[in-house]
């Protein structure tokens, strides 16, 4: 089975058993270098798929809270080979995890070598948020060798004709992005947030994880009535900052 | 994705280019451009590429373009013979003048006409970012020219270093918006422009004051900003006698640059593109993405930037705040590739002298900015006497006064001439 079927299949254990799947979401190496591990075991234990931030200089899709992640972990030392070299030594985790880059960390790794690392270290799927499905072939190609899966985003602008390309070139799950602006807004969803997600999840034949403005249990909930999943990254990555437990966090949220 | 061609590949290409066939369908300049952009704002993107395809060489809008560039930015811009300049550099020396165009530089051609633009396309307000802060000034005025709301994105020290341009965009009506984030000068101002782009695709225009980021503002910016070769080139011809053998324009993102150059492209002559050498040649110590960087993926294109191994973009120095930038666009890394432009750095001391050098020949206080492409030309001349050169004055140094001041004139080591 393809690494990003068995993605697909986690999320669709969490829905067999009566609950939205849920997908944290973490900065490789954030707060502490030396956490990351720790951190993600812990964040895997609760989570069906785990959200792994690979730093950037320019993340123009993120709010403050990741942009702060992302610069903390570049000014460690954080990179691509690092992630992967600590993902080895963790060894196999049970919970499928996703990558979540910009496109120029993975241009300069080299989209084959990637493909192959990502592969070997347990990693299903890609999410890059600044390369639009006219200009993936590339590295999607090179990740369906590996049986790595890239996942496409839609968003609430997306127009009808162009969701139904998108939700029929994704691979193991459709993320659709819950409001028009960037990560970590805290201005609520958006009141027709049902109508859309029904929209997207009837087009999609995979599941539908819903991502952006996530923060809390109720958010969740009422995401996961119109979607298979729902990912929280700025809030989980709040709560690393702060000290707090990831894992009670996620509990909190729902978790398994 | 490559970015090393052969020679026949670089031939079809430039030969593709002169023809105006650059960029194509896809957004691409060869191997470079594209459109790397989030998925929100796919459809703006899509909707600004029909509104270019629409607009922008139809009569009514290019009659009213033209009406504004002549009417209310003052073009044609005076093409200026330096005769001082001339006789201590040893070559005859043209200047194109874009200084003297309305808010003093060649940005106000761009941001009328996008200005225009947005209004055809329905746009509520427009967001602009700026470095130097003559694309906010310009995009400012024209937002007060054409009706629009307008806020400015500006990195915090470049805030501090363009202090006389931040009070002008402010009278001029525009809100202008200090940017904290990532390196705090032209590249987080244009993260944070996108960011705000993203939360309202819709309602925003977003005027890109350079040839650079996503497709089709590389291609928008040239086609807004070929006035300036047009002009120069006719002007050569009439008060000059014939064309330049060299003509120089700096190169931060590269629209004065790609505005000289475009209509040039065909003409047998050296065209030489300088950058921001700054303090030396080391990774963040100058913006000479051309000379020193290696192609990847920034705000939206795919073109030489300034990066470490790991793909991370790099903070960049240089004295003048419109050339700090760490990509160039997409046009003028093809131009390099295909050898058709030669492209150099000038140092931060080098652009002072010739800033310095210009004021005491020709009485024209000249930008920062500018100032490189004169270092360059200076160099240039020595080893070729008696040749014609066309520099485009892209534009004023009022605006550089607060940094000009750190540094009294120098000994006026150009005046015994």
């Amino acid at each position: 089975m393809p690494a990003h079927e068995r993605l697909t299949a986690a999320i669709k254990a969490a829905n067999h058993s009566g609950r939205p799947a849920l997908v944290p979401f973490i900065t490789a190496g954030y707060p502490e270098p030396g956490d990351f591990i720790n951190t993600l075991k812990a964040v895997a234990s609760v989570g069906d798929a785990v959200e792994i931030g690979i730093p950037f200089s320019d993340p123009m899709a993120d709010g403050m809270t990741i942009q702060r992640s992302s610069h903390a972990a570049l000014s460690e030392g954080v990179n691509l080979e690092w992630i992967f070299s600590e993902l080895e030594m963790a060894g196999v985790l049970g919970t499928p995890l996703v990558m979540m880059s910009y496109l120029n960390p993975l241009l300069a790794y080299g989209f084959d070598r990637l493909a192959e690392r990502a592969r070997a270290t347990g990693v299903s799927a890609f999410i890059v948020p600044d390369l639009p499905f006219e200009e993936c072939a590339e590295l999607r190609a090179a990740l369906e060798d590996q049986g790595l899966g890239l996942i496409q985003l839609v968003t609430p602008a997306t127009p009808r004709e162009r969701l139904e390309m998108l939700c029929d070139a994704s691979r193991g799950f459709v993320y659709a992005v819950t409001i028009t602006g960037i990560t970590g807004g805290d201005a609520g969803l958006p009141a027709d947030l049902a109508d859309y997600l029904d929209d997207v999840q009837a087009v999609s034949d995979l599941p539908v994880c819903a991502g952006f403005g996530i923060r809390n249990a109720d958010d969740v909930a009422n995401v996961g009535r119109h979607a298979s999943g729902a990912i929280v990254g700025s809030a989980l990555v709040e709560v690393l900052e702060e000290g707090r437990s990831p894992k009670a966090f996620l509990k909190s949220l729902g978790g398994k | 994705m490559k970015s090393q061609m052969g020679a026949a590949e670089a031939k079809a290409l430039l030969k593709a280019q002169v023809n105006g066939e650059l960029p194509d369908e896809r957004g691409r300049f060869g191997p470079f451009g594209g459109r790397y952009v989030p998925e929100t704002l796919v459809p703006a993107f899509e909707k600004l590429e029909q509104g270019v395809r629409e607009f922008l060489h139809d009569a009514a809008f290019q009659d009213e373009f033209r009406r504004e560039l002549r009417e209310w930015v003052g073009r044609p811009t005076a093409l200026s013979y330096a005769p001082r300049l001339s006789e201590r550099w040893g070559t005859e020396v043209w200047l194109k003048r874009e200084d003297l165009a309305h808010t003093g530089a060649h940005k106000i051609n761009n941001a009328i006409g996008q200005a225009l633009l947005a209004k055809r396309l329905g746009a509520k307000r427009v967001i602009a970012e700026t470095g130097a802060g003559q694309h906010g000034v310009a995009s400012a005025a024209a937002c007060a020219r054409v009706g629009l709301p307008c806020s400015v994105y500006m990195g915090a020290v470049d805030i501090e270093r363009q202090a006389p341009n931040v009070d002008r965009m402010t009278r001029l009506g525009a809100e202008v918006v200090a940017v904290e984030s990532g390196d705090k000068t032209l590249r987080a101002a244009i993260d944070e422009a996108l960011r705000k782009w993203v939360s309202d695709p819709d309602g925003i225009y977003y005027l890109l004051g350079s040839a650079v980021g996503a497709h089709p503002y590389p291609y928008l910016v040239r086609e807004l900003q070929s006035v300036i070769g047009e002009e120069a080139r006719q002007q050569m011809l009439d008060q000059a006698g014939g064309l330049p053998d060299a003509t120089f324009a700096c190169v931060g993102g590269g629209s004065n640059a790609i505005g000289l150059f475009y209509p040039l492209l065909g003409d047998d002559m050296e065209l030489i593109g300088v950058e921001a050498g700054g303090t030396g040649s080391g990774l963040g110590q100058n913006a000479a993405t051309l000379a020193t960087g290696t192609p990847g993926v920034l705000q939206g294109s795919y073109t030489m930037i300034l990066q470490d191994d790991d793909g991370q973009v790099q903070e960049t120095h240089s004295i003048s705040a419109g050339l700090d930038y760490s990509g160039v666009g997409p046009e003028h890394a093809l131009l390099q590739a295909t050898g058709r432009v030669t492209y150099v750095a000038a140092s931060d001391d080098e652009a002072l002298d010739a800033l310095e050098e210009l004021c005491e020949t020709e009485g024209i206080l000249t930008a920062l900015e500018t100032s490189h492409a004169f270092a360059a030309a200076r160099e240039w001349s020595q080893a070729n006497p008696g040749k014609r050169v066309l520099i485009g004055n892209s534009g004023r140094g009022d605006k550089d006064m607060p940094t000009l001041t750190k540094y009294p004139p120098r000994i006026r080591k150009h005046a015994s001439a």
